[in-house]
């Protein structure tokens, strides 16, 4: 084997070339994320900076805003729209769009109440159903998509209109069909809570799983000859993670502790996020949003993954409507419309999921839901009408735009 | 220091002409686009260890000859033997599996990935758990193979500098162990210094004991690199020269004729030499 040119002897195999800066311990990760954010690459910072202003404004103007009953509330509103966001990260990853998961979640809360209390479903057999009409509509709009050659935005605008008909349709005359409290699905939307013990050990979880696949993946590349990340670094964050975790749930559970549905909403997240990430079909999705005709050449069936995107997406937006429904007790006319829409992709923006494809995560549905539905919850408070909700909503996705457009410029010109 | 060791090695050690049985071996291959026929009795002769330089002008036929080793066309008529058995090269993963490998000009890479994963690109190890560590070993090991200068593998390509996405794209192609690679102008739109790399790389390729096939409208690049240098005109085979033959017959042959405007320029400023002088 030809040795490298450039390569110093006796240090690991991707440490070799003499022209790259070791950035070991602790002060070497804090000036690689320097240099990583001064390239445009913001990753969380934005939303980090946003929530932090939010809570001082709002908390100085109304002081119920940080009260843990409010923020309890508050975990309940991301739930619904955060996981339709999830979706909508989906199909960001690829440079798509789906305007239409605003219908397709009314559409689904819809469906929930005729066929369940309507018709007499079963209500496993209820959203099963409306599920499935998630994956129909997502599946129609990737064949529009890859068989006609139909842009996303046009496909779903279509869908958008044609969704809200099928839901009018649907409700009828009556317009709104009310659930009854005592379920366990509306129980489950409004007031189902984790034991604190539960919520504890949970909040003890990710710090552990870091620590422990981040010794084993150093051991692995040790072995291999790589470098290992630090471990210093590895333990600060796990600790950082584990004790800020630890302080929410504990400020939460002053009043009434972390909803299960903000639970399940979590749990999505993070599958979604190992299957971007650690997964072949993620690095295809990347692949596929960054380059496709580069996809397409490297063997990646194209066609299949923009179908699992679409499907995906609709399928959480019928998710996020069933849940919706729980949360308001009632299937109506109102439901996913409005600013559902809005602000489901306004979140995955927001949380740093770029608009042309190929960047982003699952975390960003998560963060940015987090920063839209504080701002919404505070306005609220305030007793702002609905009209500057709007428009400040409005602003906002705005600015998250323009500073992910201004993002990928920097990131251009420092070849990232 | 091995660009050292390079420079004092005589230069050329594989230059000693086709040895053995080719690699890939046209026979009268043609290729018609309904009326027009694009390629016409194409003879092609591809050595181990051996470069062989595609030259033409505009429309000669080249990128269809490179399209049709790859699996991209099916020719209308002809043979090609691929290390002896005659074969058919249905389709572009007909071809890979055979192991021909091809990096088109525009390198097919995704700026948002890193280069381990450029490189693995629909070859990933373990689809539902990847082994990074596993492919960056196995990115390092083909990179150190061509002596690459790539800094790091995690970094995105987008920062990477054009000689070194050439780099990774080679790199890529290598990762199934191809007998035939075809590079499709590997030194365009490259800088001096960059430019030489990417020669570098040819060689240590070709030395590596695959056959190679360059296309490129450099005339300097390919002699710098190549042992033969295949002249297509017109989609038909218009002579095999070495580097060493004159820069004037390689002309006359890609253009057709000794009396063109190339020759006339030279002509010109050969005159007006005499003429200072």
């Amino acid at each position: 084997m030809t040795q490298n040119p450039n390569s110093v002897a006796g240090r690991s195999l991707d440490r070799a070339d003499a022209r790259l800066r070791n950035d070991e311990g602790l002060g070497g990760a804090l000036r690689a994320f320097w240099d990583r954010v001064r390239s445009g690459d913001l990753g969380m910072i934005p939303v980090a900076v946003g929530l932090v202003l939010i809570a001082i404004v709002f908390s100085t103007l109304n002081p119920v805003f940080l009260r843990p009953g409010n923020l309890s509330n508050l975990l309940y509103d991301c739930a619904t729209t955060g996981i339709i966001s999830l979706g909508i990260v989906c199909v960001l990853l690829l440079g798509e769009i789906d305007l239409s998961v605003g219908s397709m979640s009314g559409l689904a809360s819809a469906l929930l109440g005729v066929l369940w209390i309507n018709n007499g479903w079963p209500v496993a057999g209820a959203i099963l159903l409306a599920l499935v009409m998630g994956a129909a509509v997502g599946a129609i709009y990737a064949t529009l998509f890859n068989r006609v050659g139909m842009p996303s935005f046009v496909a779903t605008l279509s869908g958008l209109l044609a969704l809200l008909g099928l839901q009018l349709y649907l409700l009828g005359t009556t317009g709104s069909i009310n659930l009854p409290f005592d379920l366990a699905l509306v129980r489950f939307g409004q007031n189902l809570y984790m034991p604190n013990w539960l919520s504890f050990l949970l909040a003890l979880l990710p710090g552990a799983v870091i620590l422990y696949t981040g010794l084993g993946a150093r051991r692995r590349r040790q072995a291999a000859n790589l470098s290992a990340g630090s471990l210093s670094v590895l333990v600060v964050k796990a600790t950082v993670l584990t004790v800020a975790l630890l302080f929410v749930v504990w400020y939460l559970a002053q009043g009434r502790g972390v909803p299960w549905m903000f639970a399940l909403f979590v749990l999505l997240v993070v599958v979604m996020e190992y299957a971007f990430t650690r997964t072949k079909w993620g690095r295809s999705m990347f692949a596929v949003g960054g380059n496709r005709e580069a996809a397409r050449r490297a063997g990646i069936n194209v066609r299949r993954i923009y179908l699992s995107a679409f499907v995906l997406c609709s399928t959480l937006a019928a998710l996020g409507g069933v849940l919706s429904a729980a949360r308001l007790g009632s299937s109506s006319q109102q439901a996913g419309s409005g600013d559902v829409n809005l602000n489901a992709i306004a979140a995955a923006v927001i949380g740093g999921t770029s608009l042309f494809g190929g960047r982003g995560s699952a975390y960003s549905a998560l963060l940015g839901i987090i920063v839209i539905q504080a701002i919404s919850n505070g306005l609220t408070l305030l007793n702002l009408s609905s009209s500057l909700r709007y428009m400040i909503l409005g602003g906002v996705l705005a600015l998250a735009v323009i500073v992910d457009s201004l993002a990928r410029r920097s990131r251009a010109s420092h070849g990232r | 220091m091995s660009d050292v060791s390079l420079a004092q090695a005589p230069r050329r050690p594989t230059r000693s002409g086709p040895r053995g049985e080719p690699v890939i071996s046209l026979r009268n291959v043609s290729k018609n686009f309904g009326a027009v026929s694009a390629l016409t009795d194409i003879e092609l002769d591809v050595h181990a260890g051996e470069v062989v330089a595609l030259v033409g002008d505009n429309g000669a036929g080249k990128s269809t000859l490179v399209k049709v080793l790859a699996g991209v066309h099916q020719p209308s008529s002809g043979t090609i033997r691929f290390m002896g058995r005659e074969v058919a090269l249905g389709s572009p993963s007909a071809a890979l599996d055979m192991g021909i490998a091809t990096v088109f000009q525009d390198l097919a890479l995704c700026e948002n990935l890193d280069v381990v994963a450029n490189i693995f690109l629909g070859r990933e190890k373990d689809p539902w758990q990847l082994d990074e560590v596993a492919m960056e070993t196995r990115s390092w090991q083909l990179l150190n193979e061509l002596a690459a200068r790539i800094p790091s593998v995690r970094e995105p390509v987008a920062s990477l500098s054009g000689g070194q996405r050439q780099t990774v794209a080679i790199a890529r192609s290598l990762l199934l162990e191809p007998k035939l690679i075809m590079l499709d102008e590997p030194t365009a739109a490259l800088g001096v210094a960059q430019t030489a790399e990417v020669l570098n790389l040819i060689e240590r390729v070709r030395d590596k004991g695959l056959g190679v096939i360059v296309i490129s409208h450099n005339m300097d690049d390919v002699r710098a690199v190549a042992d033969r240098i295949v002249v297509l005109r017109l989609g038909r085979n218009n002579g095999v020269f070495t580097p060493a033959d004159s820069q004037h017959d390689l002309i006359a042959a890609i253009t057709g004729a000794s009396e063109n405007s190339v020759s006339r320029r030279e002509g010109r400023l050969a005159a007006a030499q005499e003429g200072l002088a």
